[in-house]
């Protein structure tokens, strides 16, 4: 670490994220994508910016053990330390949801959420919701109902519609476009994933699947 | 290297050209198609929702460093002093390049007189303009080190405000001044007489903002060294034109340059350019001999990664009773940011409806702010909020309705392109037929409703003014198998390309869609196309690929017919078989011997001339419904139509899907998007989504149609699709704010309509 760190030039980056997820109990945002903080164990409070800390992160049901920063996000692990690239950046501040994940099965902000804080639960990414090449419900529902265009927010609103599924098996129009609110799709294909999102739920109601 | 795309300078200059060779023929158009219009699913959809899609930003290569820019926080100032020694020195920080470095000499933004700044340059004409670029082992020991380089500036004054820019006493962008050359004058008819004819006239002022594109996945480049090779992995729309700036940045050939883009992340005009972050990689990844990825964080990007320059526009306009138009006096001003780019387009106010009598002034001035690019239909949506809604005020005074007032006005011949005639125009069309499935009439008679929730609707009407590039060249194979494989270098930016082409393929080839695979995107592999912008994605590229198909066919069923014994013309293709007239049995592909022989059978289509002496252009009429709570000040859209003419529906997923999107985009402009910079300081008050708000899902209406007007065009090319993309976002936040004013009584002229807009000037009429 530099000395430009050590003297605090960045524990803002840790202090100040974790400042700014304990506030984010309000808004549509939150209710749709963040969630409160994590709770801290004491091994995590013991940290400080300037060391790796060893932690070990259960994402898809498999156990991964890594030295992070504690300053890493989530979603910076998951991407460049353990390949799980469907996870996307697009703001890095907790403003698109283009990074969202399940946490212990509610949606969540990877961007928002340290890698510390993530140890001890599990966690849920795009790729966890196929079974092989085999596609999810809410992938496919995705695909029929043409739910995107460029596709780069897709792992996020996928994320988010399988969240909001979960919490509500049932919900209406309305419900739906709250659910779905914090995640940003510049394209445009809000109307698409609505179908989609009402599609699944649907399926599931009559099928009984999943 | 980063002037204005061809396709924005084109729609917006007076004249147009036409290619007038007619070596490659255009193909009779299909008479009836089973694949193309159908509601295809994505090829590439599994990658797109299962999360394999490796967009550059995911790219990672083995020793791959990560590149940091050092920009200038200030608006306008010169460096003194530059010193990156601590930088060079952190952990993981491999190399540093400076405005001091001779690498950082390449000529960057140029005028008419040549190159006005260099790869990086002391002189910082805006916040965010490049001072120095370093590169780390990972991401965050790179921002570190950007942190810790130690510029000293001379702060300059400043000006932000492109109004502003303009009056004597502001200070100087470039020594030559801040008006980019003399004003644009385009004029037919004679005004005065126009408004000598006019039984009434209408004077108005509209002030658009500054809209940025934030395409979701932000700005990002992997470059590759292999001796003296450079291959860039680039979230481009154009692989071919990123491939053209690198080869002239970098002072190589063509062919030693391989840029290639499998899937990006959305562009809407920001990403046909090349960026500096791209040569910087290049640069980098040369020094230190290691791949270099350089990805613009989300601020980064709303700084300096262009934007639809904000505009004022006044138009003057003279209409007789009967509804006829006689005069358009239109003055359009935008501001471009601190180097040269479009800033206006008068296009619309000059062909949109039959007008006689028009005089077009346009003025580009420059200011301390990031530069202006082409943003989905440059220009068009501006001129669209300020003509809409004059139209709408004529049409008022003449206590006419606004769709039969512009019924009055539907043009059959382009003013633009000599007086020639369009292959077909659905704009009346798209008035009629929109404003009957919209429920117009009816909606005009409902009460505007009581109590502090208002309600209203909005017509307005759009169209585009670029018919594309025609130099498109695709490659068809057809595998002894049976499946086949095409190529074209286009971008799929999130349209359905990849889509379409397959589908073009296959009902030229009758083989089945999950039999065709698809390549793009990448200058080593696969055919010169133009950018993916401007709308002419499907145009120009879908003819070639059709003719690549054919000419495959054309083979393939001379080989058969000699196999087989029988007439080519008793032969066709269907569900990857050859079918023969009179004989209930079908010859599978992979039975037949002689293309077993050969493998594969190619066939390489060119794109045809656009029509000899006709105009090709999309049109569009959208319907607005809106819901405005007076006292908050809260616009909701509540329902709308688009109506679109873009000629044939290709595939009616993505169609529909593009204008949910370009409507989508309407609203933003209308209503709420605004970058703002502080007068004070100089500085963008808008980086990030929560202050510059992009339309969210709360945002789209409840209840939309999408309705394509197809006017079965022979003529346009030989798929007989328009452009889609750019229409269906042109009149949008015009037929809302038509929308607003029917629904509250007073006209907001300024876009985004907000909440303290509307609450302000209610408050003004009560008063």
């Amino acid at each position: 670490m530099s000395d430009q760190c050590k003297k605090g030039g960045c524990d803002h980056s840790g202090v100040s994220r974790r400042g700014f997820l304990t506030t984010m109990g309000v808004g549509a945002v939150a209710a749709a994508a963040a969630g409160s903080a994590l709770p801290a164990t004491a091994e995590q409070q013991k940290a400080s910016a300037a060391e790796p800390m060893t932690i070990g992160l259960s994402v898809n049901g498999r156990k991964h053990r890594l030295a992070v920063e504690p300053r890493e996000t989530l979603l910076a692990v998951l991407r460049e330390r353990l390949g799980f690239v469907g996870t996307k950046p697009g703001c890095e501040r907790g403003e698109c949801g283009a990074c969202t994940v399940l946490v212990d099965g509610v949606t969540r902000y990877a961007c928002l959420t340290l890698a510390l804080e993530a140890e001890g639960h599990e966690i849920t990414t795009i790729e966890g919701l196929a079974r092989g090449e085999e596609l999810g419900d809410v992938q496919k529902a995705f695909v029929e109902e043409d739910a995107l265009q460029c596709g780069y927010c897709t792992p996020g609103q996928i994320m988010a519609a399988e969240g909001l599924l979960r919490a509500n098996p049932s919900p209406t129009l309305d419900d739906v476009r709250l659910g779905m609110s914090g995640n940003l799709c510049r394209c445009g294909a809000y109307g698409h994933i609505f179908k989609a999102v009402e599609r699944v739920a649907r399926a599931r109601r009559e099928g009984g699947a999943k | 290297m980063t002037g204005p795309c061809s396709f924005m300078t084109q729609a917006i200059a007076t004249a147009a050209t036409t290619a007038t060779t007619r070596e490659n023929p255009a193909l009779p158009a299909w008479e009836k198609t089973n694949v193309v219009g159908a509601a295809v699913p994505r090829v590439d959809a599994h990658e797109r929702v299962s999360g394999t899609a490796v967009y550059t930003r995911d790219l990672a290569l083995p020793g791959m460093l990560h590149c940091a820019i050092v920009r200038s926080p200030h608006a306008h100032a010169r460096v003194k002093r530059i010193d990156a020694s601590r930088a060079l020195a952190m952990p993981g920080v491999h190399a540093v390049i400076t405005c001091d470095s001779p690498e950082a000499s390449i000529p960057w933004y140029f005028g008419a007189k040549g190159a006005l700044s260099r790869l990086l340059d002391p002189e910082c004409r805006y916040e965010g303009d490049e001072v120095a670029a370093l590169v780390a082992e990972t991401p965050l020991q790179a921002a570190d080190a950007a942190r810790a380089v130690v510029v000293e500036y001379e702060i300059l004054p400043f000006v932000v405000d492109y109004e502003r820019a303009l009056r004597p006493d502001a200070p100087k962008v470039h020594p030559f001044g801040n008006q980019l050359g003399e004003p644009r004058v385009t004029e037919r008819g004679d005004l005065a007489s126009g408004f000598a004819a006019a039984d009434v006239t209408v004077e108005r002022e509209f002030h658009t903002s500054c809209e940025l594109h934030t395409p979701m996945e932000t700005h990002c480049s992997v470059a590759q060294w292999d001796g003296g090779s450079l291959q860039v992995w680039d979230s481009t729309q154009g692989v071919y034109a990123i491939r053209r700036g690198l080869a002239q940045a970098l002072q190589l050939p063509l062919a030693s340059v391989r840029v290639s883009s499998r899937f990006m992340g959305g562009g809407f005009g920001s990403k046909l350019e090349l960026g500096k972050y791209t040569v910087l990689a290049a640069i980098l990844a040369r020094t230190t001999g290691r791949p270099v990825k350089a990805a613009l964080s989300r601020e980064e990007t709303m700084l300096c990664a262009g934007n639809r320059p904000a505009n004022t526009i006044s138009i003057k306009a003279g209409a007789r009773k009967d509804g006829k138009l006689t005069a358009f006096d239109a003055k359009l001003l935008g501001g471009v940011g601190a180097f040269p780019a479009a800033a206006t387009s008068g296009y619309l106010v000059l062909d949109l409806y039959t007008c006689a009598n028009v005089r077009v002034e346009e003025t580009a001035a420059l200011m301390n702010a990031g530069q202006a690019r082409a943003f989905r239909a440059p220009g068009f949506p501006q001129a669209a909020w300020a003509l809409e809604q004059v139209i709408d005020e004529l049409a008022e005074r003449l206590g006419l309705d606004p769709v039969a007032m512009r019924l009055k006005n539907v043009p059959t011949l382009s003013q633009m392109r000599a007086g020639q005639p369009y292959t077909s125009t659905g704009l009346a069309d798209c008035l009629k037929n929109g404003s009957a499935g919209f429920g117009w009439a009816a909606a005009r008679k409902r009460a505007r409703g009581r109590g502090h929730v208002r309600r209203g609707i909005g017509v307005a009407a759009g169209m585009w003014g670029y018919g594309g590039d025609p130099t498109a060249t695709a490659i068809v194979k057809l595998y002894a198998d049976g499946s086949a494989n095409v190529n074209s270098g286009a971008a799929d930016i999130g349209t359905g390309t990849r889509t379409i082409l397959a589908q073009v393929v296959a009902e030229e080839l009758g083989v089945p869609i999950a039999k065709i695979q698809v390549e793009m995107a990448d200058t080593a592999t696969t055919q010169f196309a133009p950018s993916s912008g401007g709308s002419q994605t499907v145009l120009v590229n879908m003819p070639a690929a059709r003719s690549a198909a054919v000419a495959v066919k054309n083979e393939l069923l001379s080989l058969a017919a000699a196999e087989l014994g029988k007439d080519v013309k008793d032969l066709s293709l269907r569900d990857g078989a050859i079918e023969i007239a009179g004989d209930a049995k079908s010859v599978p592909l992979a039975q037949l011997k002689s293309l077993a022989q050969r493998q594969q059978l190619v066939g390489v289509g060119k794109r045809e001339p656009h029509p000899e002496g006709k105009v090709a252009l999309p049109f569009a009429a959208h319907f607005a419904e809106v819901e405005v709570n007076t006292r908050t000040g809260a616009v909701k859209v509540v329902k709308y139509l688009a109506a679109q003419d873009s000629g044939r529906v290709m595939n009616a997923l993505t169609y529909e899907n593009q204008v949910l999107g370009g409507v989508t985009m309407g609203i933003g402009f209308g209503l709420t998007e605004r970058r703002m910079l502080d007068r004070n300081t100089g500085k963008l008050v808008t980086g990030a989504w929560h202050d510059y708000k992009i339309p969210t899902a709360l945002d789209f209406p409840a209840e939309f149609t999408c309705l394509p007007v197809d006017p079965r065009d022979a003529e346009c090319n030989s798929v007989g699709a328009k452009g889609l993309g750019e229409p269906a976002t042109v009149p949008a936040a015009a037929a809302i704010a038509n929308a607003v004013r029917d629904a509250i009584g007073v006209r907001i002229f300024d876009a985004p309509i907000t909440a303290n807009a509307i609450v302000t000037a209610l408050a003004r009429t009560r008063s």
